[in-house]
């Protein structure tokens, strides 16, 4: 039982942050309807602007944590958002028209050419950062297995909740979450009735990077090593997170990371850890060919 | 972008503030894409990380990007002479330097390039003059033909004069293939090459089948690549057999691997396809690292037996009781001898693959694969079953690349799960795709141009795949059929054009 409840708390640590890669699949594909395959790859760029602002906060002698981490988080943030933008300009808009493949393809591109643009810039060798958030709360000390939540834990999870009551609120009160669900509906009649398309895709791609900047300073907090390739596992992982929550929908993509979040957990502690990967695979699989749209999706008619 | 009419060809006065907003907006964000990641870059001290700075660089860029769309703006409003000059000047300028740091690096002219890496110089020299080139075109040339739907057109004739080229250009080009050991230049570095290039060629003709006949996008091509390998290693280690009789088990096995993966995903959509082979591609490595009783994981198979030539080893000394290759033709013992018999091989496999594709885009299965590509709800109403028709597409794709793994198996003579990682898939996919899907002959010049230039020049190794990133972007946003795309139909109703005035859709 002690167990249990440990592992629960690892993949529900694990589940916000592939549910906030998530949101960036999600909203992307709500609008457009492509996979945005080098969304990964603005994951491990959010770590790396992380790791590197840590690293420039303890040269500075900056030394009290939360101010330390918010400033992380807002420069992580920031400097994300522009490759999100960048990228969607340089690599997507002109292909809006052109053939999903089209797209796709060019995605894949970009992941490698970010991939190793990356590994030129800061070397192939694993990037360590010390515990920035050490020590936590301790459960059933009477058992012989105690149950540990750390406080980077809560950290994450309330984060996560906080950034999640943001988005939402955005999604639904605001003028840009307005255009982006008129979007969402029909991009043409969008355009008709004033909306600025283009401007509003360009700002999905901005908010679902500076979620995933939060995701990378997440997981380099959480892991405490980094390289240039996690953007390739987390990524697909967090895509199979937001195909299983219902591609287009927001608390899909939330579910839908958590879940795959508990499923690691509890694969990698009852079953075997290297076949963890495996497992997330064949939940793609077995969701795309038994519930195309997910659990939380509407059905999605081809139409001719 | 807009339309020029003829009042737009008269010079408009220059809106000067709008210019610097707009380059200064670029400048931003190139000033925001490098101040992270090249303007600080992490180093590994014993006990941690250390911070090492490079603003030099970052203000650089900034100054360079702001310049480049400057004068980018500039052309657009038709202001050719300054951009002549000041493109012209800076490249001249750039280049100079250039030969001077190739002509001595730490004396001289050459110290005082702006950045740190040489390629990244080259390129910034190569595009101010292509800027001072377009600006000198466009001046000549009163006339406008920049439009997409012009290049479109330009490139679609291109491309239907390469492929006719290909008629001749094929045949010259296979000669030059089968000669290549015997020409003076061939030493062990170039048939090695050579070997490599073949492969991919083979890899992506076989590839060609499933994403460019039947518009399938598969992600996991290596998948099939790495059940030929290891089927071919395992049999010979486990149970004594020889290349030649595994050849075809290894092919057989690949395609039924294609069939079990195939037969649940097929009927998904393009996308969510592609992303299932990448899981697939990514389970069986993952398998294979991790069954450590049956593939040896991590430490990889090694001692795979080489293949024979009808039953002579091509070795020095071969057993006791059998002859090999050069005694029993009376020849002396070269090394060379090997390689060259592995470069036949792969080149016939290749020819093989090529042969059997053209045949195939004849016959009626071949002709549904292009249907299906073009339109599959029509190919549904008139009667095609989708789903058995993509099958043997992947399965046959599946084979070919399950016979080039065997292939790379024999050839390495140790095979490891760390040769079939994704990237290998993407750099297949890359050739078929920059070769322009469902064309032969781009496939070849594609993988010559991916494969083959940059192992002739090592010191772009570490470039090699920024490069492919780069170009895969490039080409799909420039021309998202593919580069010699040219979707001629493989059989017409008319061969002969069509008896009155249609419009070529």
């Amino acid at each position: 039982m002690e167990y249990f409840i440990q592992q629960l708390i690892n993949g529900m640590t694990l589940g916000m942050i592939y549910g906030l890669i998530a949101i960036g699949y999600t909203m992307v594909y709500g609008i457009i309807g492509m996979i945005n395959f080098a969304h990964g790859e603005i994951f491990m760029i959010g770590a790396f602007v992380s790791i590197i602002t840590f690293l420039m906060l303890g040269i500075l002698g900056v030394g009290w944590m939360p101010l330390a981490v918010l400033i992380v988080m807002i420069v992580t943030m920031l400097l994300t958002s522009v490759y999100g933008w960048a990228l969607e300009r340089v690599a997507y808009r002109p292909l809006r028209n052109s053939p999903r493949l089209a797209a796709l393809i060019t995605a894949i591109g970009m992941s490698i050419f970010l991939q190793n643009y990356v590994q030129l810039l800061q070397g192939a060798r694993i990037k360590p950062l010390q515990p920035v958030i050490a020590g936590g709360f301790r459960f059933m000390q009477e058992s012989d297995f105690v149950v540990t939540l750390s406080y980077l834990q809560v950290f994450i999870i309330l984060l996560t909740l906080i950034l999640m009551a943001v988005f939402t609120l955005v999604i639904n009160k605001t003028a840009l979450g307005r255009a982006q669900r008129a979007c969402q509906q029909d991009l043409g009649m969008a355009a008709l009735i004033g909306i600025n398309v283009d401007r509003t895709i360009s700002l999905t791609f901005v908010l679902g990077a500076a979620m995933a900047a939060v995701a990378g300073l997440m997981f380099l907090m959480n892991y405490g090593v980094i390289d240039f390739y996690i953007g390739f596992l987390a990524g697909i992982k967090a895509f199979t997170a937001a195909v299983l929550g219902g591609i287009g929908s927001l608390p899909g993509a939330m579910l839908g990371g958590l879940l795959i979040g508990l499923i690691e957990g509890f694969w990698s502690a009852y079953f075997t850890v290297e076949y963890k990967d495996v497992a997330a695979f064949s939940i793609l699989v077995l969701v795309l060919i038994f519930r195309p749209t997910g659990l939380l999706g509407k059905p999605d008619i081809e139409k001719v | 972008m807009a339309t020029p009419s003829s009042e737009q060809l008269k010079m408009q006065p220059l809106d000067l503030p709008a210019l610097f907003k707009e380059a200064g907006y670029v400048a931003v964000v190139v000033l925001g894409l490098t101040i992270g990641l090249v303007g600080f870059k992490t180093e590994d001290v014993p006990g941690g990380l250390d911070i090492v700075t490079r603003f030099g660089q970052v203000i650089l860029a900034t100054v360079v990007a702001f310049a480049g769309r400057v004068g980018f703006i500039l052309l657009r409003e038709r202001r050719f002479i300054p951009v002549l000059i000041g493109a012209g000047a800076f490249s001249a300028a750039m280049l100079v330097l250039l030969i001077g740091n190739i002509v001595d690096a730490d004396q001289g002219v050459g110290r005082f390039l702006p950045f740190e890496s040489l390629v990244v110089n080259w390129l910034i020299m190569l595009f101010a003059l292509v800027l001072a080139g377009r600006a000198a075109w466009l001046w000549s040339h009163t006339r406008r033909s920049q439009f997409v739907v012009d290049r479109e057109a330009a490139m679609d004739r291109f491309s239907a004069r390469v492929q006719q080229g290909a008629k001749f250009f094929g045949p010259l080009m296979l000669g030059v293939a089968i000669i290549l050991p015997f020409l003076p230049v061939a030493d062990r570095r170039l048939l090695d090459i050579a070997i490599l290039v073949v492969t991919y060629i083979m890899l992506g003709w076989g590839l060609n089948i499933v994403v460019g006949l039947a518009g399938l996008l598969d992600l996991g091509y290596v998948a099939f690549y790495a059940v030929g390998a290891y089927s071919y290693a395992l049999l010979a280690t486990y149970l004594d057999l020889g290349f030649w009789t595994c050849l075809p088990f290894a092919g057989i096995m690949a395609a039924f691997a294609g069939i079990v993966l195939g037969f649940p995903v097929l009927r998904l959509r393009g996308d969510y396809l592609a992303i299932v082979t990448l899981g697939f591609g990514e389970m069986v490595r993952v398998i294979l690292l991790n069954w450590y009783e049956f593939t040896k994981g991590p430490d990889g198979i090694s001692g795979i037996p080489r293949p024979t030539f009808f039953g002579l080893p091509l070795v020095r000394s071969p057993p006791e009781g059998t002859e090999s290759f050069h005694e029993f033709f009376g020849l002396t013992y070269s090394p060379l001898d090997r390689i060259i018999f592995l470069y036949y091989l792969i080149l016939a496999m290749a020819l093989v693959t090529n042969f059997f594709t053209l045949r195939i885009r004849k016959l009626p299965v071949g002709r549904a694969w292009e249907a299906l590509r073009e339109d599959e709800t029509a190919c549904r109403s008139i009667g095609i079953n989708p789903r058995n028709t993509k099958l043997t597409a992947f399965a046959i794709g599946a084979m070919f690349g399950g016979f080039g793994g065997s292939f790379f198996a024999t050839r390495q003579g140790f095979i490891s799960p760390e040769s079939f990682t994704f990237i290998e898939s993407a750099i297949i996919l890359a050739i078929v795709v920059l070769g322009g899907f469902g064309s032969q002959i781009g496939v070849v010049l594609a993988a010559i141009l991916l494969i083959g230039l940059p192992e002739f020049f090592r010191e772009l190794q570490q470039y090699r795949m920024l490069a492919f990133g780069a170009a895969m972007v490039t080409i799909m946003v420039w021309r998202p059929s593919g580069l010699l795309a040219h979707r001629e139909p493989t059989i017409r109703l008319y061969p002969h054009g069509p008896p009155k005035e249609e419009g070529q859709s």
